[in-house]
């Protein structure tokens, strides 16, 4: 299970509908309890590094990802995981995420369409490498679960 | 002796350590004992032929050894090495 305060919610899908038609990224803090909830009180708005082209693809920098993880130290939060947006396609992992991807992280996906959020869905990877369902994160279920 | 700083993601494999302190000359040495010390890192760090996978960036200090003198990087006490993950996906390839 993964919830969102309203403030960093908000935040992240105003970005991927900023950003659109390119794909935005960015970083997920919180805490997450012993049940392995997770809460995401903060994001980080990061640069889509990936050169050239950013409508279908994304990428975080290591110079990036490194002040990630130092961010996460300065405030006493967890890196809880990754966002990004999927720009007028469906939020399902693609073979490009289900390789990158790292255990143990939340993989956010925002699926814009034609400008406005369609919806959200959570992801992370099981001990097969596969990606699994967090939970079903429509846009209402989202606010209901705030 | 260098310290290194072990990513969120992998830190379940560390005994959910974010630092190691490891005696090693090398970035190389460093690897290899990291994988070692904690066998289910181990395919999160090297590719079959025993390389630093294509998706893990290490760095010395601000540096990345592909700039350096990649495996062969020296390394000492005051020397900060990151793994750094790869972070990317998107639609499509």
């Amino acid at each position: 299970m993964i919830r969102f305060q309203p403030t960093p919610l908000d935040q992240m899908l105003g970005h991927a509908v900023q950003i659109f038609p390119d794909e935005c990224c960015g970083f997920l803090y919180g805490k997450e309890d012993e049940e392995g909830n997770r809460v995401v009180t903060e994001i980080l708005i990061v640069d889509n590094a990936k050169p050239g082209d950013k409508r279908r693809r994304f990428e975080i920098g290591p110079r990036d990802y490194m002040k990630g993880e130092q961010y996460a130290v300065e405030h006493d939060l967890t890196l809880l995981g990754i966002y990004h947006s999927h720009p007028n396609h469906p939020a399902i992992p693609s073979e490009h995420d289900r390789v990158a991807a790292q255990p143990y992280f939340s993989y956010i996906i925002i699926s814009v369409k034609d400008g406005i959020v369609d919806h959200v869905r959570s992801w992370r990877l099981n001990d097969q490498a596969q990606f699994d369902e967090e939970n079903t994160l429509t846009i209402q279920t989202i606010h209901q679960s705030i | 002796m260098a310290t290194v700083i072990i990513p969120t993601p992998l830190r379940k494999f560390t005994n959910q350590q974010a630092k190691v302190q490891i005696p090693a000359k090398t970035v190389g040495e460093i690897i290899q004992s990291l994988a070692t010390n904690f066998p289910d890192l181990k395919k999160h760090l090297l590719d079959e032929k025993g390389k630093i996978r294509s998706f893990v960036n290490v760095f010395a200090g601000e540096e990345d050894i592909r700039d350096l003198q990649e495996e062969n990087t020296l390394v000492n006490d005051a020397t900060l090495v990151s793994i750094v993950p790869a972070i990317a996906g998107g639609i499509s390839l």
